[in-house]
């Protein structure tokens, strides 16, 4: 090494078509990392000379992408899957960042726990973990939690995961004593009442399978009580998992108004749809229900024009006996963080949306959503990289699937792109 | 995801009978002449036919119910087949041992058939899809949650062909809680197979599923208006838990709205006949003197159902 500044290990990616949403670069050029930051693009610094050259022919050198909803399982959920596994199978989708809802056992209340998962994540090496504190104690919706000392301790935003908080006076003191410390809040909108016992959209399949329904308006009321919340109490509220038409249109009207909302989908529910239950097939089973075409239709429209921010994958790993079960008794959920690049590709594909903007959803969106200054290809930025194959394939089955759950929709499907490299911190930590 | 009809083999013959939905109109009408050559059975002194002599039928009844059971126990029996009855009655879901373990289990037992009930829709699906590389076994769906009870729907269409004949100029009423009812969209379905045009459902609206009509039936609140010149009323019944609460809030003022009384009778075509997939709750949604009367076919149906059943379970079992 001659240069002064450049220590540690190197890399030069070469050839690839970088594509960075942040900065609106969409060229060839070659990537330069140090010590685990990006310090230039294109030429090589004076006397700069990598140790490792990852070679990237008509590939697409993005930024990492960043999944706003990932369960790791840990601690508490370990037969469904393992913080390892999940990890795996997030770099193996060109995933480097993970927001991990507090949804564990216990639930991520307390600041040891935070600590604890922070340093199983960082031993494993691959992805970066994000978690994400429990609003309330024990996710009961009923007692705040320690927020700033789980703050503290890494939590990046207070969310509730699945669990509602019921009670309006406890959600509104929530929401004002995040705003005081100006943390975000997620909430995935969700009438407790409404949608007690449902298991899928109230419509005509769940009419003619004699389903227990969830309607529509479980997620709207729910949503107008957040709205109303967010602008009494100034906090800046994520609304999580959005599933309905409607949905769409008010997050769309609060953000004209200027409220400070930020929003997210599933990619499963950017391609399917309560049609695709057919004969109770258990897979189908996820929270929120799939939902009508028109919705999803929506969805996909609402992620498009940016009133959706990011697209996640809600990865939900659980074992074969959680799934193998009558479509109601299932648990809900699917394992997707490695097919998120793929299922994002296909909605772009089919939408015909340039890549940047597909990407957008994947990078600056979730990092927008999460605060944080990343998901960008700059100097000085850290060097997480994900390199695909836009021409690429990805055949989804159960053998290929790094997650240690297997319940995934999509299994028997091949789906657009593949993921080549995944570089975390300027480490190839997949592919390469 | 594959939308083939899990019901039919690679012939397109019957290999389980799991709904009505998707059923081709020759099976059904298979399904009701076979059930024809039975009924004639249950009369004679020897009341035994073997065309499942030798094969094990097994009872699977998750959810309880006697009478159900019953009949499917005496039509095995009265076509020669070994009847196991098995009431599991525990949720899969707060025990051991999981469904798909019991089927594994019985079918080491060399099991023939599985007639099963449940109380969450879609069990027999997975049940069938879950043997499917074990094509002797049959399933039958006994009930499932709120979605199907095909042999109640056959039985049905069987008992109103023997009174009406016709189904092409029928107007038939489902009255009384379709939200939870299997019965009634088993029934539905088999009557749109039948080429039924007038198909009604009627209830308050908060016993009604969202969509209804996507299946086909015009919707009535008003019980009077939607009974006026039926051929066929099939009253449903009012499960005890949902007399009081959020759906309803009295057993009295049901039977004041919906109620099948004399006077609401007499608003049907004079010939109307009265059904009941029992059992009744007499004072709820039929009162006595109608359940009585001359134009009830409910007890009629409960003969017919054993034939519906034997004619299933032959078509599934008996030629193999």
């Amino acid at each position: 090494m001659s240069a002064g500044f450049i220590t540690g290990e190197t890399l030069t990616i070469t050839g690839g078509r970088l594509v960075d949403p942040g900065t609106g670069v969409d060229r060839l050029a070659d990537v330069h990392v140090a010590a685990g930051q990006i310090i230039a693009i294109g030429a090589a610094p004076a006397g700069f000379s990598a140790e490792r050259t990852l070679e990237a022919h008509g590939c697409v050198v993005a930024p990492g992408l960043i999944d706003l909803s990932v369960r790791l399982r840990e601690p508490g959920h370990e037969h469904k899957g393992s913080l390892r596994a999940e990890l795996l199978a997030a770099v193996a989708g060109g995933v480097t960042s993970v927001a991990c809802p507090p949804d564990t056992d216990p639930p991520l209340d307390e600041p040891g726990l935070v600590d604890m998962l922070r340093y199983r994540a960082q031993q494993a090496g691959l992805a970066r973990v994000h978690p994400l504190g429990a609003l309330t104690a024990r996710l009961g919706g009923e007692r705040l939690v320690e927020m700033a000392e789980l703050a503290a301790a890494g939590c990046v935003a207070f969310s509730q995961a699945d669990a509602a908080v019921v009670d309006t006076q406890v959600l509104y003191r929530a929401m004002q004593y995040a705003a005081t410390f100006g943390y975000c809040v997620w909430l995935r909108p969700q009438d407790a009442w409404l949608s007690r016992n449902g298991v899928a959209h109230e419509g005509e399949v769940a009419t003619r399978l004699g389903l227990p329904a969830i309607p529509a308006a479980a997620e709207t009321i729910d949503l107008d009580r957040m709205l109303r919340l967010a602008r009494m109490t100034g906090a800046r509220v994520h609304l999580c998992r959005i599933s309905t038409a409607e949905a769409v249109a008010m997050i769309r009207a609060a953000r004209a108004d200027g409220l400070a909302i930020t929003a997210d989908v599933s990619a499963a529910h950017l391609h399917l749809s309560e049609e695709d239950i057919g004969h109770f097939d258990s897979m189908m089973h996820l929270a929120p229900p799939l939902r009508s075409v028109a919705d999803r239709n929506a969805l996909r429209t609402g992620l498009a024009d940016g009133t959706i921010d990011a697209v996640c994958s809600d990865h939900r790993p659980l074992d074969d006996d959680e799934k193998q079960l009558p479509f109601g008794e299932a648990l809900p959920g699917a394992s997707g963080v490695e097919l998120l690049l793929s299922l994002a590709l296909r909605w772009g594909l089919e939408s015909g949306l340039p890549l940047p903007v597909v990407l957008a959803r994947l990078t600056t969106g979730p990092a927008r959503v999460l605060g944080m200054n990343m998901g960008r290809i700059v100097p000085t930025a850290p060097a997480d990289l994900c390199v695909f194959d836009p021409d690429g394939q990805t055949p989804v089955t159960v053998a290929g699937l790094h997650s240690q759950g297997k319940n995934s929709p999509f299994i028997g499907q091949t789906l657009p792109g593949r993921v080549r490299a995944t570089v975390v911190g300027g480490q190839i930590v997949y592919g390469g | 995801m594959s939308l083939e009809n899990p019901q039919l083999n690679a012939r397109g013959a019957l290999q389980h009978l799991l709904t009505i939905e998707g059923l081709p109109r020759e099976i059904v009408l298979h399904i009701l002449d076979t059930a024809s050559s039975f009924v004639g059975i249950g009369e004679r002194d020897v009341k035994k036919v073997p065309l499942l002599r030798g094969k094990s039928v097994f009872n699977l009844f998750f959810e309880n119910s006697t009478r159900t059971r019953t009949t499917f126990e005496i039509a095995a029996k009265r076509l020669s087949a070994d009847v196991i009855n098995l009431n599991v009655n525990t949720s899969s879901t707060t025990k051991g041992e999981s469904l798909l373990d019991t089927i594994d289990n019985l079918a080491a037992m060399n099991a023939d058939m599985f007639v099963v009930r449940h109380a969450q829709s879609g069990a027999p699906h997975l049940i069938a899809r879950h043997v499917r590389a074990q094509p002797h076994i049959h399933v039958v769906n006994a009930g499932d949650g709120r979605h199907a009870h095909p042999t109640q729907g056959l039985l049905d269409a069987y008992t109103i062909r023997h009174y009406k004949r016709d189904f092409s100029r029928l107007s038939v009423a489902i009255v009384g809680d379709i939200l939870h009812s299997r019965v009634a969209r088993s029934l539905i379905q088999v009557l749109r197979t039948l080429g039924t045009p007038d198909l009604r459902v009627i209830a308050p609206q908060t016993l009604l599923p969202a969509g209804i009509e996507g299946m086909g039936v015009r919707v009535f609140h008003d019980v009077d208006e939607g009974l006026r010149d039926v051929d066929v009323i099939v009253m449903l019944r009012l499960q005890n838990e949902r007399m009081r609460g959020p759906l309803l809030p009295s057993a009295q003022e049901f039977f004041k709205t919906y109620g099948l009384t004399a006077e609401r009778l007499a608003l049907a075509r004079p010939d109307a006949i009265v059904m009941h997939p029992g059992p009744m709750n007499r004072g709820v949604e039929i009162d006595s003197p109608v359940a009585d009367g001359g134009q009830s076919v409910i007890l009629p149906q409960v003969t017919f159902g054993i034939a519906v059943r034997m004619a299933v379970m032959s078509i599934l079992a008996g030629g193999s």
